[in-house]
């Protein structure tokens, strides 16, 4: 058992939680499946990586930011104005940020962080401790949180989560889907962008490949938070996406910590969703099961 | 005030499942107008009511809500003039949102959408006071998320929401026929005040000819696109359920029990 090592997976949640954060917007709040996230991670890791060589390392957040917005933009328009179906919207535009984001690190699959100060490395030179990557992710994510809370609670955020939940309805309230749809995967491919940007200085690199399977790593952190830690207020929700995604850290550096091979890794996580996500069936077919035995048991001691 | 002038819709234009669903229809609505639309299955009740409210684009004709014409104005845009109720309960309220939170989205209809608060400090009070109207106990409740209200307290709620703000003409597609009978007068009784109490033009469509007889100004019977019937004032108080049937009943359909009995 190493402190460090899990200490180092905490500060991985909390910086993928952001992530997370935006998968919960567009899977549940919008109640869209939305695959962009895999680019528009990659997407943000990538200007983030280009405007840190060339010296701004705190500029590449907001424009990841905006960059991540574009894509989700891009996807709502694929679906709303061409009627593309809502996955296969977020696929062309995942497929499409492939090149995109080859193009922006200058056609290099990846780019190495090095030799110049990070926005991690830089606050760790003014507080000097071996708290400081924690303490910095931790802010961040609470001033994401705390936004997006505020959001959500607006009257724009209102119709948001309602077109998610009754399209109809809004509809026949008099509220332009369209725009709500575009707003909502704006923003929560924004937020999955700015989480791609602080994991490649956070881990020094961005890499091409490094979005593969995002989504189901969004999706695994706020299922396992669901599953835990409830969803009846929006409060609660938002807290346990958050708790959901340091648990996946955590659970898949306890797999690695007991010998699992790093290549497993994406077995591994597509593995802990699909346990997730079949919770509700498994739990029907358990209670059918012993309702069937039940009564068979029943059964005979009628014949008796 | 309601205008429907000359409308046509026809489903599936130049395949073998084509489909007149309304033919030609003209029909025009007072202020405080109440009708009930009665019809057999397929008689395009619901496609003239999704006509107005802007679900289908029109081929031909036009619509007017009071000097507005709206014919080709998007749902949402001309949702702001018009309250809806559907006939499956579920359609009209955001399950995983809370009464006030619903009601406070139904309030702020054509309103701009801006960064304020989603629940103004007035409104509270104000949305106490419609919900007490109910009497279903919802102003007690309001906290709680809509998912958990039965199907006929969320039809309740939506008939107020699709009100809250005064529509110029309130659509009802069988807004009762999924409820409970005892719930379903209730839902009724409390279409009759709201109606009365804003005098608002409404249109409602129902298989329950009694009620059709009943409640509203006035009642019209389709058949295939188009008005077969339209009863007012002496000559509609004087109709009555077995009559409907005897003259109309066997050769437009509408001979089945449910009409009769539901």
């Amino acid at each position: 058992m190493n402190l460090l090592y899990y200490q180092g997976s905490i500060e991985l949640g909390i910086i993928y939680a952001i992530m997370a954060l935006g998968v919960f917007i567009s899977f549940r709040s919008l109640n869209m499946p939305d695959l962009t996230v895999d680019g528009s991670f990659v997407l943000g890791a990538a200007v983030s990586a280009i405007l840190y060589t060339k010296g701004h390392p705190f500029l590449g957040m907001p424009l990841a930011l905006v960059a991540g917005c574009l894509a989700g933009c891009i996807t709502a328009l694929i679906h709303t104005k061409l009627k593309i179906q809502p996955l296969l919207s977020g696929i062309l535009t995942m497929l499409a940020l492939y090149s995109v984001n080859l193009r922006v690190m200058g056609n290099k699959p990846n780019i190495p962080l090095i030799n110049k100060p990070t926005v991690f490395s830089i606050v760790n030179d003014f507080f000097v401790s071996g708290f400081s990557d924690l303490v910095l992710s931790f802010i961040i994510l609470i001033i994401v949180v705390f936004v997006l809370f505020l959001f959500l609670k607006t009257k724009l955020g209102f119709v948001i989560r309602a077109t998610g939940d009754n399209e109809h309805m809004v509809k026949a309230l008099g509220v332009n889907t369209d725009f709500t749809k575009t707003l909502g995967l704006a923003i929560a491919n924004g937020l999955v962008a700015l989480s791609g940007a602080l994991i490649a200085q956070y881990q020094s690199y961005s890499d091409i490949g490094m979005g593969v399977g995002m989504v189901i790593i969004g999706l695994a952190s706020v299922i396992i938070g669901e599953v835990l830690f409830g969803a009846r207020s929006l409060f609660r929700r938002l807290t346990a996406v958050i708790l959901g995604a340091i648990l996946y850290r955590l659970v898949i550096a306890i797999a690695l910590d007991l010998g699992m091979p790093p290549t497993d890794l994406k077995l591994i996580s597509a593995f802990i969703v699909a346990v997730a996500l079949a919770m509700p069936a498994v739990k029907e077919y358990i209670l059918s099961f012993r309702k069937r035995m039940s009564s068979s048991a029943g059964g005979k001691g009628g014949e008796a | 005030m309601l205008i429907i002038d000359n409308l046509s819709k026809t489903f599936g234009k130049g395949t073998i499942n084509e489909n007149l669903a309304i033919d030609n229809l003209s029909l025009f609505l007072e202020e405080g107008e109440f009708v009930t639309i009665i019809g057999g299955n397929g008689a395009g009740k619901s496609t003239l009511l999704n006509c107005i409210s802007g679900v289908y684009e029109v081929d031909k004709g036009r619509i007017m809500l009071d000097d507005i014409d709206v014919t080709f104005k998007p749902e949402y845009k001309r949702s702001k003039f018009i309250g809806r109720v559907f006939q499956d309960p579920l359609r009209g309220t955001a399950h995983d949102m809370t009464i006030e939170e619903n009601l406070s989205i139904a309030y702020d209809k054509g309103k701009p959408k801006g960064l304020k608060p989603g629940i103004g400090k007035k409104y509270h009070k104000l949305f106490r006071e419609r919900l007490s109207l109910l009497e279903l106990g919802l102003e007690d409740r309001m906290k709680q998320k809509v998912g958990l209200l039965s199907g006929g307290q969320r039809q309740a709620l939506t008939l107020l929401m699709s009100t809250i703000v005064k529509p110029k003409v309130l659509l009802l597609d069988e807004h009762t026929a999924a409820l409970d009978p005892s719930i379903a007068k209730k839902v009724l009784e409390l279409t009759n005040e709201i109606v009365k109490e804003y005098n608002l033009c409404t249109i409602m469509i129902t298989h329950n000819m009694k009620a059709a007889l009943e409640h509203g100004t006035r009642t019209i019977m389709m058949l295939d696109g188009r008005i077969v019937l339209d009863l007012k004032g002496k000559e509609r108080k004087d109709m009555t359920v077995e009559r409907l049937v005897e003259q109309f009943g066997n050769k437009n359909g509408l001979y089945n029990d449910r009409m009769i009995l539901g």
